[in-house]
């Protein structure tokens, strides 16, 4: 079973590699972009074939390393 | 006093740091990230800088989660004294021993040069040997030094006088200063400067050679 989990800063945290990249856009032309934030993708590949149980597996991998609560959030897709 | 200098793969000032303890009169141990115990009869344990584990994940998240990251955290539950310098500060904060966490600098780029620091709290056996608000030249070298802390966070370490140092000169964007953090019990202290690189006049200057004579002295007296 495949798990896709998504790490970006929570709102309200200042994103600084996100507003330089907005910046960036801004120079090449790109007008309009009101915002950027920038996060990361973690695949997994679980040995698991209990969707419940990969989902609650990977929750906890989230809370324990995946992600910083303090300043992160995450979110899991499985399948 | 007997000290223990942690190395991580990756670390790359745990000599520097054994070198300080040692020219305040601690007797070193050098710890290896895979014991999952440290020597016998340790009073402070050194988390040095570098980059542990190449930065991957997060800075300090792989090394948090270390055998000796669990033998740091019972020696910290038993009252015993940790020091964690700049990736040091990371893996404490990423082991929840101290508050906060550490972001990328707000300006982006990688800091290396000798800041002013002002002692913001006298109220350890890190800082007794400082007279608060006395100005201290100390080197940064980061990437990751953007100290960040919800508002009740910050309140907490505000009223409880536990933030050590601030900086004269925000490098990195901060919140409130903060250069480094106290645990409640004072204890454990979280820095981003390098006092380990300002012990000797041939570092060009020894303004953090009293973190570890009045670390040493403290420790005598408790």
């Amino acid at each position: 079973m495949k798990a896709r989990v998504t790490v970006m800063l929570k709102t309200g945290v200042l994103d600084v590699q996100g507003e330089a990249v907005r910046h960036a856009l801004g120079t090449l032309g790109f007008a309009g972009v009101q915002g950027v934030r920038q996060g990361k993708v973690i695949e997994l590949d679980l040995a698991e074939t209990d969707a419940a149980a990969a989902e609650a597996a990977v929750k906890a991998m989230c809370e324990k390393l995946l992600a910083n609560t303090v300043i992160e959030s995450y979110r899991v897709e499985i399948g | 006093m007997k000290a223990a200098v942690v190395t991580f793969p990756g670390s790359n000032c745990d000599r520097d740091l054994a070198v300080a303890f040692e020219a305040a009169g601690f007797q070193v141990a050098r710890v290896w990230h895979k014991d999952s115990a440290l020597p016998e009869g340790v009073d402070v344990v050194g988390v040095p800088g570098g980059f542990s584990f190449g930065d991957y994940l997060r800075c300090g998240a792989i090394a948090a989660q270390s055998p000796v990251a669990a033998a740091i955290r019972s020696h910290a539950a038993r009252g015993g004294y940790v020091l964690g310098i700049c990736n040091g500060f990371q893996v404490l904060t990423e082991m929840q021993l101290l508050p906060g966490a550490l972001m990328r600098n707000g300006g982006l780029k990688f800091l290396c040069k000798a800041v002013e620091l002002e002692v913001a709290s006298t109220a350890s056996d890190f800082t007794r040997a400082y007279a608060r608000g006395q100005r201290l030249s100390v080197p940064i070298a980061h990437h990751d030094g953007n100290y960040t802390i919800d508002a009740e966070g910050l309140a907490a370490l505000e009223g409880e006088d536990r933030i050590a140092f601030r900086y004269a000169e925000n490098p990195n964007g901060s919140m409130a200063d903060i250069a480094g953090v106290l645990s409640a019990n004072r204890r454990v202290l979280g820095m981003m400067p390098h006092p380990e690189r300002a012990v000797d006049a041939r570092h060009g200057g020894t303004d953090g050679a009293a973190l570890f004579a009045g670390l040493m002295g403290g420790m005598a007296l408790a």
